[in-house]
C-alpha cells in the first residue's frame, strides 16, 4: 500500500477491531485475539509508515470538509510519527498485560473495556497524524469521551466521582481556553494548518501571542500543567491496564505532544523565542515539576504516588517545549518515548502486585520484593529510567533538555531539572529498598524464600506468556508473581528502557528534521 | 406544470388533509395519512429548496392577483431553508408519533391529535412561505391555535394549566405582532413584506415607525420565547405529550425566530435597523441572560423535559445572539444553529419520549439504571447532550465554532467568553442524567423495563444521526445557511 492509503488504514483498523470485540463479545478467547490482532495490525501499519517519514515525505490524505475550507486532514512528520509508534506498539505490550490482568481480577464488563480501548488507540493516532488544529483538537476530545466509561469502570461512587472531576477538568478546559485559542488564531490568520516555522508570525501582535499560548497550554489539559492536573490523579480509580498505557502513554502524551505540536508548527520556534512570551509559562512547567514531585512524595497509595510523578515528568515535556529552542523539542520528542516505556512498566508492576497480592498502599508492600522478585527488579529499572541514569532511556532524554536549558542561558531550569531527579530518587527507590530489605508485615504469614536468580527469571517469565486463565497468583520456582501475562510484559517494557539507552540516537536523528536549522 | 405550483402545494396539502383526518377518525388511518402526508410535505420543501438554489428566489401569486393587492408566496434559501427543517423533524415525529400519542393520548381522540399535528405544520409552513405580514399573522395563529390544542391533550392534567398559560401568552404576543402590523400599515398602505422594505425606509424616523418595530419585537420575542418573555414555554414542553413537544421545540420557537428574521433583516432591513436603534444592545443582552438563566435553571431540574425545555431556552439565546452581531458570520451561525438545535433537541425529546413510553415518568429518580434497560435509548441521549455540549463531530460544535467565530470578526472578546462559560453549563444538566442513568442502581421496587420499540428507536436515531452527520460535514448546512444570511445582509448595503 502506498502511505496515503495507510493513514485511513492505521486510523479506521482500530475502529474495525472494536466492532470485532462488540460483535464476538460473547466469547472471551476470541474477542481478546480479535483485540490482539487488531493491535498488531495497527502496528505494523504505522511502523510501515516510518521509512517514508524518516527520507523526509510528508504523506497526507484529506476526509472531507468540516467546516468551509477546514476539513480533517492528516499530515505526517516525525514528531506524530514517534507518538503514533509508541502508541499502537505499547498497545500490544499492553493487550496482552491487559488479558492477564482483568482475568486475574474478575472484572466485570470487559467487552466495553476492550472496545472503548480501540477507539481510545484510533484517536491517539488521530491525534498523532492530524494536520491541522481542528483535526488534532477533534480527536483529542474523542479520546477524552472515549476514555471516561474506563475509568469509571468500576461504577463505584468513586469511580463515579472520578469521572466527575475527569471529565470536568478535560472537557472544562479544552472548550473554555483551548477552542477560544484555535478560534480566535483562525480568525486572525486564516489558517490552522500545522505548517513548519508556524502561522503566526507577522499576523499576530506579540502581546496576542502571549494570551494565545496560555489559552493553548492550559487549555491542553492533558499536559497536566498545574493547576489543570487533578483530573489524572483521580482517573487512577481506573483498571491499571488504562493507568498504564492511557494515563501514562496515550492520554498524558496526547496532551504533551499537542504542546510539542503548537509550539514548532502553529506559533513556531524561532518567532517565540523572538518574543519570548513562553517564558512565565516556562517557569509554570518548571514549578510543576517540583511541586507534583514533592506531593509524588507523600502519597501512600503506589497509583496515586506513579500519577503525581506522570505530572511533574509531563511538564519536564513541556519546560522543553516552552524554552523555544530546537534541542528543547527534540529533548520533549525523546522524553515522549523515554517516559512512556519508564512510566509503563512501573504501572504494570503495581498492577502486578495488586492482582497477586491485592495491595495498594505503599506501606503494605514490606518484603513483598522477596515474594515478586521478578516485578520489583523491574519496577527498579523502570524507577532508574525516570530518574536518569544510565544504562536506561531515560538519561538522555533529561541530557537533551538540560542542554537546551544551558544552551538558553537558563540555569534555573538545569537547577531544576537535576532536583527533581533527586527527588525521583527519593520517592521512587523507597518503594524498591521496602519490597526487598524491610521484614513482611507481622499481619503476613506467607513464607518467603530466597531470591538469588532473579534475572533468568526474568527471561523465562517473558517468554512463557502461557495460559492466563488460571487464578491471579503464579507460583513458580518459589515465588507468588502475578500471571504469567502480566509479568511477561512488565519485563518487556523494562528490557525496553534498556534498549532505548543504546538507540537513543535514532529516536534523535528521526526528530532532528522537526527543527531543521535550530540546532547545530 | 407541477412544480410552478410548489409553494401553493407546501400549505395546502397538510390544510387540506386535516379536516380529511377528522372524518376518517380511525386511528391507524389518520397515522398513515397524516404520516404519508409528512412525507409530501418533505419532498415539496426540498425540491423548493433546490428550485432555489438553482434559480433564485420563486414568486407565487395566489389566484394570479398581483401583490400588492393579492396576496404572494415568496421562496427564498432562508424559507426554504427553514421550511425543510419545519417537513423534515413532522416527517419523522409523525411515523414516531403512533405508539408514543396511543400511550399518551386517549384513544378516541388520536384522530384530533392527528389533524392538529397536521394544522400545526400547515401553520408553520405558511408563515414561512407567505410575503405577506398580515397572512403571516393567519398562519401565525392556526399554528397557536392547534398547539394549544396539543400541548392540553395529555392524560396529564397539568397540560391544562400549561396550554392556557400558553393561550394567554400566545394570544398576546400574536395581538402585539397585529398592532404592530396595523401601525405599519397606518404608515405605508401596504401589508406585503416586499413592498413594506421599499417603503418603511422613508418613515422610519416616525413615532408610529417605530412603536410598530416595538411591538412586532416583543410580540414575537414571546412566541420565541426570549427570556425573559418565556414563562409559558417549560410547562408546555414538560407536561404536553412527549410527541408534541418533540414537535414543538423542533419547529414552533425556529419559525418565530423565522419570523423575526423577517421583520428585522427584510422590512426594516433597509434602514439597518439593528445598527440605528439600540435594538441590537437589547437583543444581545437579553440573548446572553437567557444562555445563562436558561442553562442554570435546567441544573435544577427533576423533570428531565423540563430541564430540555430550559435547555432551549439557552440555546434560543445562541440563535438570537447570532442574529444581534448583524454580520455575515453571526447570522450563519443563529441559521445554522435552528437547524441544528432542531436535530439535537428533537432527538434528545424523543429519547424522553422513549423513555416516558416505557417507565411513564419524565423524572431524573426513575431513570436510575435505565442505561442497563434501554441502552440504545440513553446511548442516543448521550450522543445528544455531547451534541447539546458542542463536542467537536456534532452539530452543536458547529453551531458554536460559527458563532465564536462571529465574536471573534467582531472584536466581542467578553461575548466569545460568556458564549463557552454557558455551554460548559450543559456538561453538568447532561451528566446528572447520564449519572442516575449509569451508575445509579435501580430503587427497590422499580421494575425493569425493555428498550423502546423499534418504530420509536428509528426516528430518534435518525435525528440523532443526522446531529452527528451535519457535524463531520458541516459545510452543507453552513453554505446553504451562508447563503441566507448573505441574502439577509446583503439587502442591507
Amino acid at each position: 500500500m502506498i502511505p496515503e492509503q495507510v493513514i485511513p488504514w492505521a486510523l479506521g483498523l482500530p475502529l474495525l477491531g472494536a466492532f470485532g470485540i462488540w460483535i464476538t463479545g460473547r466469547w472471551p478467547n476470541i474477542r481478546e485475539s480479535v483485540t490482539l490482532i487488531t493491535s498488531l495490525l495497527v502496528f505494523v501499519l504505522v511502523a510501515s509508515l516510518f521509512d517514508n517519514v524518516a527520507a523526509g515525505e510528508n504523506p497526507s490524505w484529506q476526509w472531507g470538509e468540516m467546516l468551509p475550507g477546514l476539513g480533517i486532514s492528516f499530515v505526517l512528520e516525525p514528531l506524530g510519527m514517534i507518538f503514533a509508534g509508541i502508541a499502537s506498539f505499547l498497545w500490544i505490550v499492553t493487550t496482552l498485560y491487559t488479558i492477564g490482568y482483568m482475568r486475574g481480577h474478575h472484572e466485570k464488563n470487559q467487552t466495553r473495556f476492550y472496545i472503548c480501548f480501540a477507539v481510545a488507540i484510533s484517536s491517539a493516532i488521530g491525534i498523532a497524524f492530524a494536520g491541522n488544529m481542528l483535526t488534532l483538537f477533534v480527536f483529542y476530545e474523542v479520546l477524552t469521551i472515549s476514555t471516561f466509561p474506563l475509568v469509571t469502570h468500576s461504577g463505584t461512587p468513586e469511580a463515579k466521582r472520578a469521572g466527575r472531576v475527569y471529565l470536568g477538568i478535560l472537557i472544562g478546559t479544552s472548550i473554555g481556553l483551548q477552542l477560544v485559542g484555535i478560534i480566535w488564531t483562525y480568525s486572525l490568520t486564516g489558517t490552522l494548518d500545522f505548517t513548519p516555522g508556524g502561522i503566526m508570525e507577522g499576523k499576530v501582535q506579540p502581546t496576542i501571542v502571549a494570551i494565545l499560548l496560555a489559552l493553548y497550554v492550559f487549555g491542553i489539559g492533558k499536559a497536566a500543567v498545574m493547576p489543570f492536573h487533578r483530573w489524572l490523579p483521580a482517573a487512577m480509580v481506573a483498571p491499571t491496564p488504562v493507568s498504564a498505557l492511557l494515563h501514562a502513554v496515550a492520554v498524558v502524551k496526547a496532551g504533551v505532544f499537542t504542546v510539542l505540536k503548537i509550539t514548532v508548527y502553529i506559533f513556531g520556534i524561532d518567532f517565540l523565542s523572538e518574543l519570548g512570551a513562553s517564558t512565565w509559562i516556562a517557569y509554570m512547567a518548571a514549578m510543576t515539576i517540583l511541586l507534583a514531585s514533592l506531593v509524588a512524595m507523600r502519597k501512600d497509595n503506589l497509583k496515586a504516588r506513579l500519577a503525581y510523578s506522570t505530572i511533574s515528568q509531563l511538564s519536564y515535556i513541556v519546560l522543553g517545549a516552552m524554552m523555544a529552542t530546537g534541542l528543547g523539542i527534540i529533548g520533549g520528542g525523546m522524553h515522549i518515548v523515554m517516559h512512556a516505556f519508564g512510566k509503563i512498566t512501573l504501572f504494570f508492576c503495581a498492577g502486578a502486585i495488586m492482582v497477586a497480592s491485592h495491595k495498594t498502599e505503599i506501606s503494605q508492600m514490606r518484603g513483598l520484593g522477596r515474594k515478586m522478585p521478578i516485578t520489583f527488579i523491574c519496577f527498579l529499572i523502570g524507577s532508574l529510567s525516570i530518574i536518569g541514569l544510565p544504562p536506561f532511556g531515560g538519561v538522555w532524554s533529561k541530557w537533551y533538555l538540560a542542554l537546551a536549558a544551558a544552551e538558553t542561558d537558563q540555569v534555573i531550569f538545569v537547577a531544576v531539572l537535576m532536583i527533581s531527579s533527586l527527588l525521583n530518587v527519593a520517592y521512587l527507590l523507597p518503594i524498591v529498598v521496602r519490597g526487598f530489605y524491610n521484614d513482611p508485615a507481622p499481619d503476613d504469614h506467607d513464607q518467603h524464600h530466597d531470591t538469588d536468580n532473579d534475572h533468568a527469571d526474568a527471561n523465562a517469565a517473558a517468554h512463557h506468556p502461557g495460559d492466563a486463565s488460571g487464578p491471579h497468583q503464579w507460583k513458580w520456582a518459589g515465588m507468588t508473581e502475578a500471571p504469567p501475562l502480566c509479568v511477561g510484559a512488565l519485563a518487556f517494557t523494562a528490557a525496553g528502557c534498556l534498549v532505548l539507552f543504546v538507540y537513543a540516537d535514532m529516536v534523535y536523528q528521526f526528530l532532528l528534521p522537526v527543527v531543521e536549522g535550530t540546532v547545530k | 406544470m407541477i412544480e410552478a405550483h410548489l409553494p401553493i402545494l407546501q400549505v395546502i396539502i397538510p390544510l387540506i388533509a386535516a379536516p380529511v383526518c377528522v372524518f376518517l377518525r380511525h386511528p391507524l388511518i389518520t397515522w398513515a395519512l397524516a404520516t404519508v402526508i409528512s412525507w409530501v410535505c418533505l419532498a415539496i420543501s426540498i425540491m423548493l429548496l433546490q428550485q432555489v438554489q438553482a434559480s433564485g428566489e420563486i414568486i407565487y401569486e395566489i389566484g394570479g392577483w398581483a401583490a400588492p393587492w393579492g396576496i404572494e408566496y415568496r421562496v427564498d434559501t432562508l424559507s426554504a431553508w427553514v421550511m425543510v427543517i419545519v417537513t423534515s423533524v413532522g416527517a419523522v415525529v409523525t411515523p414516531y408519533a403512533k405508539l408514543s400519542a396511543e400511550k399518551e393520548i386517549d384513544r378516541d381522540r388520536l384522530y384530533i391529535f392527528y389533524a392538529m399535528l397536521l394544522l400545526c405544520e400547515t401553520g408553520l409552513l405558511g408563515i414561512t412561505i407567505t410575503g405577506d405580514a398580515f397572512n403571516l399573522f393567519v398562519f401565525l395563529e392556526i399554528s397557536s391555535l392547534s398547539t394549544y390544542v396539543l400541548v392540553s391533550m395529555g392524560k396529564d392534567r397539568r397540560g391544562l394549566t400549561a396550554a392556557y398559560r400558553y393561550l394567554i401568552m400566545g394570544t398576546l404576543g400574536a395581538t402585539f405582532y397585529i398592532i404592530g402590523v396595523g401601525l405599519m400599515y397606518m404608515m405605508t398602505g401596504t401589508l406585503n413584506i416586499a413592498d413594506l422594505a421599499k417603503l418603511i425606509p422613508d418613515v422610519a424616523e416616525t413615532r408610529t415607525v417605530q412603536a410598530a418595530l416595538a411591538f412586532l419585537t416583543v410580540g414575537l420575542a414571546i412566541k420565541l420565547a426570549l427570556f425573559p418573555l418565556h414563562l409559558w414555554l417549560p410547562n408546555a414542553y414538560a407536561f404536553a405529550p412527549s410527541v408534541v413537544t418533540v414537535f414543538l421545540a423542533a419547529t414552533a420557537t425556529k419559525v418565530a425566530v423565522y419570523a423575526l428574521i423577517r421583520i428585522v433583516f427584510t422590512i426594516f432591513g433597509g434602514v439597518d435597523i439593528l445598527e440605528s436603534v439600540e435594538i441590537r444592545h437589547v437583543l444581545a443582552a437579553l440573548a446572553i441572560a437567557a444562555m445563562f438563566a436558561g442553562s442554570a435553571v435546567a441544573i435544577y431540574q427533576t423533570n428531565i423535559k423540563r430541564m430540555l425545555a430550559y435547555s432551549s431556552l439557552a440555546q434560543i439565546g445562541y440563535m438570537i445572539l447570532g442574529l444581534s452581531m448583524n454580520s455575515v458570520t453571526g447570522v450563519t451561525a443563529g441559521l445554522v444553529h435552528l437547524f441544528n438545535h432542531a436535530m439535537m433537541k428533537g432527538g434528545l425529546f424523543m429519547v424522553m419520549g422513549c423513555v416516558v413510553y416505557r417507565i411513564g415518568s419524565a423524572k431524573l429518580d426513575d431513570m436510575a439504571g435505565l442505561g442497563k434497560q434501554m441502552p440504545v435509548t440513553m446511548g442516543a441521549f448521550v450522543a445528544g447532550g455531547l451534541s447539546l455540549i458542542g463536542v467537536p463531530l456534532s452539530v452543536g460544535f458547529i453551531s458554536k465554532w460559527t458563532l465564536l467565530q462571529a465574536a471573534f470578526e467582531k472584536g466581542w472578546w467578553p461575548v466569545a467568553a460568556l458564549i463557552v462559560v454557558s455551554s460548559l453549563l450543559a456538561v453538568i444538566y447532561i451528566w446528572r442524567v447520564v449519572e442516575v442513568a449509569y451508575f445509579r442502581e435501580p430503587a427497590a421496587g422499580q421494575v425493569a423495563v425493555k428498550e423502546a420499540p423499534f418504530l420509536m428507536l428509528i426516528p430518534m436515531l435518525l435525528l440523532i444521526g443526522a446531529s452527528f452527520y451535519f457535524g463531520i460535514d458541516g459545510t452543507s448546512t453552513l453554505t446553504v445557511a451562508g447563503d441566507a444570511a448573505k441574502a439577509l445582509i446583503g439587502g442591507l448595503k
